[in-house]
């Protein structure tokens, strides 16, 4: 092959590699949320309720154990599994149960859930249930703009559901 | 297939020459990459400021170095799945190349790994929407108690987990450099840097481009809102893409499988290897040059058994031969004028005999002798009573006294064919054929041989006429 032809060959491979590199280094554009959509992330992590609740121990418990380990209560460490419903304008759009976590069930459970839904205003409902009892409820009604995230969590500290 | 790769082989060795072929130097052209980046990324880290805010601040919006950084990563990438590619086709990946090919598959997801990484360093969209994904990702294995992508809910990540990332563009990166290491382990004089002008045209390509098109910036993170269009880098995250449009699980499902059937490839059953090469301690004084000279790192020096003085012995590791014969070629005892009916030589194939070769120029009576490798082009079509043909395994087998013996048994010429450079099956033994007839390496060529009897032509398969055309100038 002549010089000049042999260098306008390694020219064009050349700017071959670096056009493959430099087109789908940034192309075609990946649409990763449509334009008119908001996502709603629920996640949580929470300790359920213990399943039982604690009791004294019996005499024949007591005498059976160790005299280090003679705690006056009874602890079960399982733990209730927490189940969660999220409504959308009135329909449930997500429940879940979330079961402790450890292979004694005595850890903590936790949720991570990505909802798709249309920018705008919205009625959000969301009930959460850690044990026996009534659990807790929140209701409001949000505006999301597109691509938005609202992400609806759980803190007891803060008064238990959270919307932010 | 390998008639088609031989061929492209062939128009790219026209345009950048045999030696300089980027094709057949993929592996080292991803080595040379590997430290582009690990020198731009050093200069990147003195620059960047290791925290979730001052992060995208101190990296600014663009720049050359990030886009000569992140044009490496691309880089590194294609030619690391090229090179598997290339290897596969060409059937390079079971037997003496195990280790090689089962190290280089493990280092591939390392490599992605490493690259999903650094998009989260610099802490823009396109990281946020790497690094959330990432995490939504892992957590479809069942190994983490609480969510991953939880890290990446509310307001801004914190310095301590962005120390963490930074971390672990920093660990990955040199357990990828340990594997590299690694996985040229089994391979005798590994080329880790190209040719100078394939690795120049390479470094300047990636530098022009990154000058022409800057690495642009998608704006700072923001986790309140997700980034919804991104200019998304296909050749390193496409499996963010791939996980949304499928499933998390489906997605590593599908990873897994493809990661399991590379690595079990080489396990594939195939036909029987030939007999490898076999040490003759009697005729072995531990001189090394096999060893040096073992394309496959196959063979290494022990203690000789029976000799005092510190003399060693060589001795091959059967599950690294490749039974190519270079190592007889390299040894001096493989010479045609030792005495005795039987050549014994120092290192030898059981089943390629030296002494055969030794009869057959003895006995020859030709005017042309021309010894050729089994692998490049065909010595059957050269069928004529004034020409006797040797093929031997590899051209690498030939020791050079061989062709001062063929000349002296009465032949008037001697030519050698080896593969083209760069397209030996054994990866050497065309350099090494060629550097020891030229008296460049040892054992060598006599130097009173007349140079203008001899000839060494570059022929792959399907190139005969180049080697009829060769003979019939030396005629």
């Amino acid at each position: 092959m002549k010089d000049w032809r042999r260098w306008l060959a390694q020219a064009l491979l050349y700017g071959l590699f670096a056009l493959f590199i430099g087109v789908f280094s940034r192309w075609p554009t990946y649409q990763a949320l449509p334009p008119d959509q908001a996502l709603l992330k629920v996640s949580f992590i929470h300790h359920g309720q213990h399943v039982a609740p604690c009791r004294p121990y019996t005499p024949d418990e007591l005498a059976k154990l160790p005299p280090n380990m003679r705690a006056p209560l009874k602890c079960d460490r399982a733990r209730a599994p927490v189940e969660i419903e999220v409504d959308l304008d009135g329909a449930t759009v997500f429940r879940h149960v979330a079961p402790a976590g450890g292979l004694s069930h005595d850890g903590a459970s936790s949720v991570y859930h990505r909802l798709q839904v249309a920018a705008g205003e919205h009625r959000i409902a969301v009930r959460l249930k850690d044990g026996p009892g009534a659990g807790y409820t929140r209701e409001a009604t949000v505006r999301l703009a597109p691509a938005q995230v609202l992400v609806i969590d759980f803190d007891p500290q803060k008064g238990g559901i959270t919307f932010s | 297939m390998r008639p088609w790769l031989r061929a492209l082989d062939h128009r790219f060795d026209d345009a950048f020459g045999a030696g300089a072929n980027p094709l057949k130097q993929l592996g080292a052209l991803a080595f040379l990459v590997l430290w582009l980046l690990a020198a731009t990324g050093i200069v990147l880290y003195a620059l960047l400021e290791t925290s979730a805010e001052g992060a995208y601040r101190s990296i600014g919006a663009g720049g050359a170095l990030r886009g000569l950084h992140r044009y490496g990563a691309d880089a590194f990438a294609l030619l690391a799945v090229l090179h598997l590619v290339r290897e596969w086709l060409l059937g390079r990946y079971a037997g003496f190349r195990r280790h090689s090919w089962t190290t280089g598959v493990i280092l591939l997801p390392l490599l992605f790994a490493c690259a999903i990484g650094g998009f989260w360093l610099h802490w823009d969209r396109l990281g946020q929407f790497s690094a959330t994904a990432t995490a939504e990702w892992l957590d479809a294995l069942p190994f983490f108690e609480s969510p991953l992508a939880r890290n990446f809910l509310h307001g801004a990540v914190g310095d301590r987990l962005f120390s963490l990332l930074v971390f672990i563009h920093l660990g990955l990166p040199l357990l990828l450099v340990f594997g590299c290491w690694a996985h040229v382990q089994r391979i005798g004089t590994a080329r880790v840097f190209p040719r100078r002008g394939l690795a120049a045209g390479t470094l300047l390509t990636l530098l022009l481009l990154a000058l022409v098109l800057p690495a642009h910036s998608e704006g700072p993170a923001d986790l309140a809102s997700v980034p919804s269009a991104i200019a998304l880098d296909w050749l390193l995250l496409f499996v963010h893409p791939l996980a949304q449009w499928t499933s998390a699980a489906a997605t590593w499902g599908l990873l897994a499988l493809a990661l399991a059937a590379l690595l079990l490839l080489p396990f594939v059953p195939r036909q029987s290897s030939e007999p490898v090469a076999q040490v003759d301690p009697a005729h072995c004084n531990g001189c090394g040059l096999c060893v040096a000279d073992c394309p496959f790192a196959a063979i290494t020096l022990v203690p000789h058994p029976a000799r005092r003085g510190g003399v060693q012995l060589a001795q091959v590791r059967a599950a690294s031969c490749a039974s190519c014969g270079i190592c007889t070629g390299a040894c001096p005892s493989s010479s045609p004028w030792r005495k005795g009916t039987i050549l014994a030589t120092g290192i030898a194939l059981p089943h390629r005999s030296l002494a055969r070769v030794r009869e057959r120029l003895r006995t020859g009576g030709a005017c042309i002798v021309v010894f050729g490798c089994e692998h490049g082009a065909r010595l059957e079509s050269l069928a004529d009573a004034k020409v006797v043909a040797v093929t031997l395994p590899c051209s690498g087998m030939l020791p050079p006294s061989f062709v001062d013996y063929a000349l002296r048994q009465g032949a008037d010429r001697v030519l050698v064919s080896t593969c083209r450079e760069g397209g030996c099956e054994f990866r050497l033994g065309p350099r090494w054929t060629t550097e020891r007839l030229h008296g460049e390496r040892e054992p060598r060529l006599r130097a009173d041989v007349p140079a203008a009897r001899w000839r060494v032509v570059p022929a792959d398969a399907g190139e005969e006429d180049r080697l009829r055309e060769a003979l019939e100038t030396l005629q």
